[in-house]
């Protein structure tokens, strides 16, 4: 089995639901709790196992900074051109509010890696990967809070719980997807049950027939950085292709018009 | 990444006080004559001391410190694990061969002369685990290097051969032209090296936004990162000293660490102006912690890309 998750990049309305079911979740559950700092204080923080950005994803414009660019290398020191241009040397161009553009929510937790390194750095034996299903957890009896795992993952999905001293990461509620004191319909992750507009999807990437093996297929599905060689089982299906809407028409009608037009349209229902 | 100051005192500490330790066994076990017990154990003391110190205060930024020991049980896949393995067995060979020259009055036998070579090979299989513990990383590819591991040995060897010099100098009275010439060609050959490893960093190379997030074919921007305060993640991994900064210190890195060692060494050489030495000393310890604060600020970590960069 290689369980993990499918997220519909096209639906996901960036709300939040996932993050805060998942930190309901598990705050309570095998690795919990998860402890907040200064929770109701100025700048709170604290454990997270599901974190959501937002991009603006532009079409019209292929980004130069994505590309394999020459312009530094022939730089002795990156740092010259950045002391130079400032931060746009490594930031793109500007977008422009361009129609194309659109706006992204990537909600982003542990990629269940195949090749996870978190696993391999990890000196205590705390860091698992099970053969099973593939599930990748911290023994949270055996962590010494060396961060070491945390620099080894490139999605950014493991946090140190600074009250504990000890890691923590997605569990992709291992306690709940097997008990079988839980309806069926029930035996979810939490972020996947709480998703209003259903943007995850959770099942066997192993198999061929899963409804995350078949979303792959139909959508294209997207490994994240998949050149590090983690080999990452979760997939992000990109947004629909739905062309551009159409901006409003600007008209130099009286406001007193418009009124009645719509006043009209109004009785005539 | 953030640099932590117990991991720069480490890597730097212990880094030259096993360099140091290196030599004077490397040297008795070379050398014909007769061994000076008393110095020996002298400069062993202090080349252990450092090296001990550097340990002491890795444990330091770790988190949950009762859970340290367990460190030495995932030998066969972490570098971490084994840097923790050798550096623990390297007590008892070191201990083991004091003892011996201590008994035999400075006489090699074989099993001394064994247990020698035994306790410089730890000591450089040591340090190269400190070294790929850092160039293991892929998500780091300031770190992810060739040029990363070898460095890390380069500056133990090159720091050990001038406090070893110092060592001579105040055990013996004089400053041994040998090991001061031998420190001038490591420091140049570690100057090359570290010219390179700026060299290659500066090209831009591997993740970007775009396959961060997958959408390799459009431009990409963060417009939300989803908290309003630090997380675990910006306080880990996202360090902005600023180029012009980072620029500045790296050129008074390279005079504290080559140019200023460099010119010391060369005046004790012509002139006999011995403690010109030991202000080398000091200004090599400081270029070196000056070098490994570049090597965490100016490392940017792949997480980056989902706060704000677009290219690691």
């Amino acid at each position: 089995m290689k369980l993990g998750l499918v997220i519909d990049l096209d639906t996901c309305v960036g709300c939040h639901a996932c993050a805060t079911a998942c930190k309901q979740w598990n705050t309570s559950g095998t690795i919990g709790p998860l402890s907040d700092q200064l929770p109701y204080g100025k700048d709170p923080s604290g454990s997270w196992l599901n974190r959501i950005r937002t991009f603006e994803v532009n079409k019209a414009e292929v980004n130069q900074a994505n590309l394999p660019s020459e312009g530094c290398g022939s730089q002795v020191f990156d740092l010259h051109a950045l002391a130079t241009q400032g931060e746009s040397a490594l930031a793109g161009v500007g977008v422009n509010g361009s129609p194309a553009s659109k706006t992204v929510h990537m909600p982003m937790s542990c990629m269940q890696c195949e090749d996870a390194d978190c696993v391999t750095v990890c000196p205590t034996g705390a860091s698992y990967k099970r053969e099973e299903d593939g599930i990748v957890l911290v023994d949270q009896d055996k962590c010494m809070g060396c961060n070491l795992c945390s620099w080894a993952c490139p999605y950014g999905a493991r946090e140190l719980d600074e009250e504990q001293g000890v890691m923590k990461k997605c569990t992709l509620c291992v306690d709940r997807i097997y008990d079988q004191n839980l309806p069926e319909s029930e035996r979810k992750p939490a972020c996947v049950l709480s998703c209003p507009t259903s943007s995850r999807v959770f099942g066997d990437f192993d198999d061929p027939t899963s409804e995350v093996s078949k979303l792959t297929v139909e959508r294209a599905g997207q490994a994240l950085m998949p050149e590090l060689g983690y080999k990452p089982t979760n997939r992000y299906l990109p947004p629909r292709d739905k062309g551009e809407v159409a901006a409003m028409e600007k008209t130099n009608e009286p406001a007193l018009s418009k009124l009645k037009k719509w006043a009209n349209r109004m009785i005539a229902r | 990444m953030k640099p932590a100051f117990s991991v720069l005192f480490f890597t730097v500490t212990s880094g030259i006080g096993y360099g140091l330790l290196m030599w004077l066994v490397g040297v008795q076990l070379i050398s014909s004559a007769a061994v000076n017990v008393n110095n020996f154990l002298i400069a062993g003391f202090v080349g252990l001391t450092l090296a001990t110190l550097g340990l002491l205060s890795s444990t330091l930024h770790l988190a949950n410190q009762k859970n340290a020991w367990r460190a030495f049980s995932r030998f066969r896949t972490s570098w971490l694990s084994r840097e923790g393995v050798f550096s623990l067995v390297y007590y008892p060979v070191i201990l083991a061969y004091a003892l011996l020259i201590y008994l035999s009055k400075g006489e090699l036998s074989l099993l001394t002369y064994t247990l020698g070579v035994l306790s410089v090979l730890v000591a450089l299989a040591t340090v190269i685990c400190t070294g790929m513990i850092y160039a293991s990383l892929k998500p780091i590819r300031q770190w992810h290097n060739p040029l990363v591991t070898p460095l890390y040995l380069l500056f133990s060897i090159t720091s050990g051969a001038l406090l070893y010099a110092c060592m001579l100098y105040v055990l013996e009275g004089q400053v041994s032209r040998s090991i001061t010439v031998m420190f001038l060609l490591l420091l140049a050959v570690s100057f090359i090296a570290k010219m390179l490893y700026f060299r290659v960093i500066g090209k831009p190379d591997g993740a970007t936004i775009g396959s961060a997030t997958g959408f390799s074919q459009a431009h990409v921007r963060l417009l939300d990162a989803g908290h309003n305060a630090d997380t675990f993640l910006t306080k880990e991994f996202v360090f902005d000293a600023g180029a012009m900064k980072l620029l500045r210190l790296r050129y008074l890195m390279i005079i504290l660490a080559f140019v200023v060692p460099l010119g010391l060494a060369i005046l004790t050489l012509a002139w006999d102006i011995a403690p010109a030495i030991f202000i080398a000393m000091l200004s090599l310890y400081a270029g070196l912690f000056l070098e490994r604060w570049l090597f965490f600020a100016e490392a940017r970590h792949v997480v980056r890309l989902y706060h704000g960069d677009q290219r690691a």
